[in-house]
């Protein structure tokens, strides 16, 4: 049921992957805090580390966060690095001093730093210990955002694993849809699904603690985002089963992540197509009109959001771009598979990144378009590249049909940009 | 363990970064893990620079630290050097290198290389970005300068100019014109633009300037007492500072000081009467203790404001802020903690802030305009024109600075005389503040009753009408004097004649 075609010429599922090691050009998982605590609204990030974390937090996000924000970092000094003990007694009279300033907060993440890891500070140790010292108003869990364990949206991954081992057991055949989505994005799908008549639909994570999002044997589940792998494995663990699918993203991926959904719901074709038929058609024109620009360019990814691979699945399929080279910091077979598959073959496949040596890669290709971290892309641009700073899909709603028109504008923004300025000297 | 919602600096090898990044023809291996190259964006994004900076991470992951972080140190460094073909090297450790103890240093010194390796010392977990640039530069000068004569004509360096620094672009350029204008060549701008070639002949000028004493001064120090250059003390922001400045320099080299001030307008926009409204206006001020030092002085001696508060988030400059509080009246706060800036701009409400980027945001938390004056700051204050803050044109810079988020004079006598009429009414604001427009109407101070020191004031119905008739920007000060001037006498309700009791008592 509305299987999207295979690519003629075979896809890249199994193309060799260039796997490279050097210098990374990547935000760490500390990042995703900054979308997730907007997500869980009576949730408190505080992570244990340096100047460095809260200084990167900061600067991450481009802009601050007018008003007190519900993350912080409890900045280890010499003292903390000096006893243990020491440091799990300062970490309590900190969360102590917080829970007490902010009664509204129910989850509380202690989220471990690279510092935090070095000196092997148990967080996890500490999270049950405060758990029961703050219970029942508070609920305490740890992950790792540590650079020396995650690459920028891992901290997600990290985050949401952390959380299944507390789902509460359940029996029931339910839908747990995966992945912190904006708002907006997040009540289109429930109402996608809804129509469908697939349900239950619970969500992880859900926008507060007392949601009743569960999991069990009869649990199946659907990602929303392609680098939930250690969610993605913890689910598994707990008996939950995966609907593998492309990622919601184009009208083509949103098509082919509800119709697995659907297929495993036993939805017949004629309410799928009542449901998805106006909004594809809706999608296609937004897509086709944002995408003009893009027609016959070519794009070349460099590895930040483990998004690469169904972006440009999305991007040379619907938007009619041709892939030079699509980087990843991570590729997991399970989930990037099905996009994989769809992905024309011919674009180098790296997974790692060498920064100079990747540079050295697209400077000789020229690609029209360069989609890469923050730190690369004024100088890329300065090189006469256009870029597109990928940090922007992650914090941008550009899941599911109604998106799927702004997520082929957020690409051709900056070449219709070039095109319109006209900023050369006279001759 | 100190909880830290907003920072006002980075750690010390951003500081390090700073450096490296303003300079030519240096390049920094820093054995970092992933994830400390966010570092790169606030150079590329934040002030928009068009490289990247001359950085190399070392990128170390979890399953390194079992192994040989040592060799992928050496292995980075190395490849580095081939690629990038530097003239001299900075190598050194971000916070969580500094944990592991690889010492970068020692590991460079071994590869044998035919540059200048300069090892970087910068205790993460104890110092901040200021003294991390203020140590690189110390570090870079005292590795490569070289005794050099002096120039024949009489010329300085001038120190201190980085990367990310607070409109250190614009103020070398006015810098260098000024001194021009008094017969002064510059030999060597430092670190902003230099080469370690052109660190290498700093000794060949007679002197030295320091524009920013945060990041320059202890080089300064050490170049006064191995080569024997002195090095000026004021910096010159604000007309009377600059005015110092000269005489200073004319104290150093023993040359006539003659200046042209024909450019100069800060004087006359200030005595001019549009700005009779600026008198007394209660302003606060934070950020870096240079900035503030400067901007204290302007504030009451050429702008007219009264200085309320003042302060600095850089430790390494309490001392002087301190015993300049002291000379206006004031305890100085010194400290890096947004929320305690926070708590004391809400107790001393004040009509103006000059700040940093935090201050904006308590700013427009608080209903408060912020004029921003010192790092950090965000992109918007590193402006496509042409804004220095010394000398003659940064005194024109910072007059329409500090004007600018207030209500313009004329107008300020306008919203008075016409107050009732539709088109004035109060979320309004000022005309040449475009967002000011769609203000919401009912802010947090107009709610009544007010409770403050466990004690409870009523403001009686006509007491809360009248109040209502006095503008706008200056309600918040009226509410607050008169709660004020209520406790002190005791008082329960607020009637109009409190009202009016308050505003004489508090009369100027």
């Amino acid at each position: 049921m509305n299987a999207p075609v295979l690519p003629a010429g075979g896809g890249c599922r199994t193309a060799p992957v260039l796997k490279e090691r050097g210098q990374r050009e990547v935000f760490c998982g500390l990042t995703g805090i900054i979308w997730l605590h907007r997500k869980m609204q009576d949730a408190f990030f505080l992570v244990v580390g340096s100047r460095t974390c809260a200084h990167l937090l900061q600067s991450a996000a481009g802009v601050m966060i007018f008003a007190e924000p519900r993350f912080g970092t409890a900045i280890l000094e010499e003292t903390d690095l000096a006893g243990m003990a020491d440091a799990h007694t300062e970490l309590d009279r900190e969360v102590d001093r917080l829970l007490a300033r902010r009664p509204d907060i129910r989850q509380l993440f202690l989220v471990g730093s690279c510092p935090s890891e070095v000196i092997k500070l148990d967080l996890h140790r500490a999270a049950e210990r405060l758990s029961v010292r703050h219970a029942p108003h508070v609920r305490v869990l740890n992950y790792s955002g540590s650079g020396i364990e995650t690459t920028f949206t891992q901290g997600e991954d990290a985050c949401l694993a952390a959380m299944v081992p507390v789902l509460a057991e359940t029996q029931a055949r339910e839908l747990l849809v995966v992945g912190a989505l904006p708002d907006v994005v997040e009540d289109q799908m429930l109402s996608l699904l809804a129509a469908l008549g697939v349900g239950p639909v619970r969500l992880l994570p859900a926008r507060r603690i007392d949601a009743t999002t569960g999991v069990g044997p009869n649990t199946v589940f659907a990602l929303t985002q392609p680098f939930l792998g250690d969610t993605h494995a913890a689910l598994e663990r707990r008996g939950a089963r995966h609907i593998p699918a492309p990622f919601p993203f184009g009208e083509e991926g949103t098509t082919a992540w509800l119709s697995a959904i659907a297929a495993e719901f036993g939805v017949d074709a004629a309410t799928f197509a009542a449901v998805t038929d106006a909004p594809r058609a809706r999608a296609r024109k937004a897509v086709e009109q944002a995408s003009t620009a893009l027609s016959g360019k070519s794009v070349f990814f460099f590895p930040d959001s483990q998004l690469e691979i169904p972006l440009a699945r999305f991007l040379t399929r619907e938007c009619g771009m041709t892939a030079i080279e699509v980087g990843s910091p991570y590729i997991h077979d399970a989930l990037h598979g099905p996009d994989l598959d769809l992905l024309p073959a011919g674009p180098q496949i790296s997974e790692g990144q060498d920064v100079e040596r990747q540079l050295d890669r697209a400077r000789a290709a020229r690609p029209d378009l360069t989609v890469c971290g923050l730190g690369l892309a004024n100088p890329l641009e300065a090189e006469g590249l256009s870029t597109k700073w990928a940090i922007e899909l992650v914090f941008t709603p550009v899941h599911f049909y109604e998106q799927a028109g702004d997520l082929a504008g957020l690409f051709s923004r900056p070449l219709r940009r070039k095109s319109l300025l006209h900023l050369e000297a006279a001759e | 363990m100190k909880l830290t919602v907003w920072t006002y600096e980075g750690p010390p090898h951003v500081g390090a970064m700073r450096v490296a990044t303003a300079m030519r023809g240096l390049h920094y291996v820093l054995h970092a893990p992933q994830g400390d190259t966010y570092a790169d964006l606030l150079f590329t994004m934040i002030e928009r620079r068009n490289h990247r900076p001359p950085v190399t991470y070392t990128t170390f992951q979890a399953r390194d630290l079992g192994s040989d972080t040592a060799t992928l140190f050496k292995d980075a460094c190395a490849s580095a050097v081939a690629r990038f073909q530097p003239q001299a090297i900075i190598v050194g450790a971000s916070c969580t290198a500094e944990l592991i103890q690889d010492d970068p240093g020692g590991l460079s010194e071994a590869l044998g290389l035919d540059i200048p390796v300069i090892p970087l010392e910068l205790p993460s977990y104890q110092r901040k970005e200021n003294f991390g640039a203020d140590e690189t530069f110390y570090q870079i000068v005292k590795a490569l300068a070289k005794e050099t004569p002096r120039t024949a004509r009489p010329t300085c360096n001038i120190l201190g100019p980085t990367a990310l620094g607070f409109r250190h672009r614009d103020d070398v350029e006015e810098l260098t014109g000024l001194l021009s204008d008094l017969g002064i060549g510059v030999n060597v701008v430092a670190p902003l633009g230099a080469s370690p070639a052109d660190i290498v002949r700093l000794p060949a000028a007679h002197f030295n300037v320091l524009l920013s004493p945060e990041t320059g001064e202890t080089a300064a120090r050490w170049l006064e007492k191995t080569y024997g250059q002195p090095f000026t003390k004021v910096v010159p922001i604000g007309v009377g500072a600059t005015r110092d400045f000269i005489a200073e320099v004319g104290d150093i080299t023993g040359l006539p000081m003659k200046i042209d001030e024909s450019r100069l307008r800060l004087p006359w926009w200030s005595r001019s009467v549009d700005s009779t409204y600026l008198t007394g206006k209660r302003v606060f001020i934070f950020g870096d203790g240079t900035h503030v030092a400067a901007h204290a002085r302007i504030a009451r001696d050429e702008m007219g404001f009264e200085v309320v508060g003042m302060g600095c988030y850089n430790r390494e400059m309490a001392r002087p802020v301190r015993a300049l509080a002291k000379q206006y009246g004031l305890e100085a706060l010194i400290t890096d903690d947004y929320l305690a800036v926070e708590a004391e701009i809400e107790r001393l409400a004040p009509e103006m802030i000059l700040g940093t980027q935090m201050e904006r945001h308590i700013g427009k938390r608080l209903g408060i305009p912020c004029a921003v004056i010192s790092a950090p700051v965000h992109v918007q204050d590193y402006p496509a024109r042409y804004s220095p803050q010394v000398g003659y044109e940064g005194a024109n810079v910072i007059f329409d600075t500090l004007v600018h988020p207030l209500v313009m004079g004329l107008e300020e006598h306008l919203l008075t005389m016409f107050r009732e009429d539709f088109e004035f009414h109060d979320a309004a604001g000022a005309s040449h503040h475009g967002a000011a427009a769609v203000r919401p109407a009912p802010q947090p101070e107009e709610q009544a009753p007010t409770s403050s020191g466990g004690s409870v004031v009523i403001w009686l119905a006509d007491a809360e009408k009248e109040l209502r008739k006095i503008p706008f920007f200056v309600r918040g000060k009226a509410r607050r004097n008169t709660e004020v001037f209520a406790q002190g006498k005791g008082l329960q309700e607020i009637s109009i004649d409190t009202l009016y009791e308050a505003k004489a008592h508090y009369a100027r």
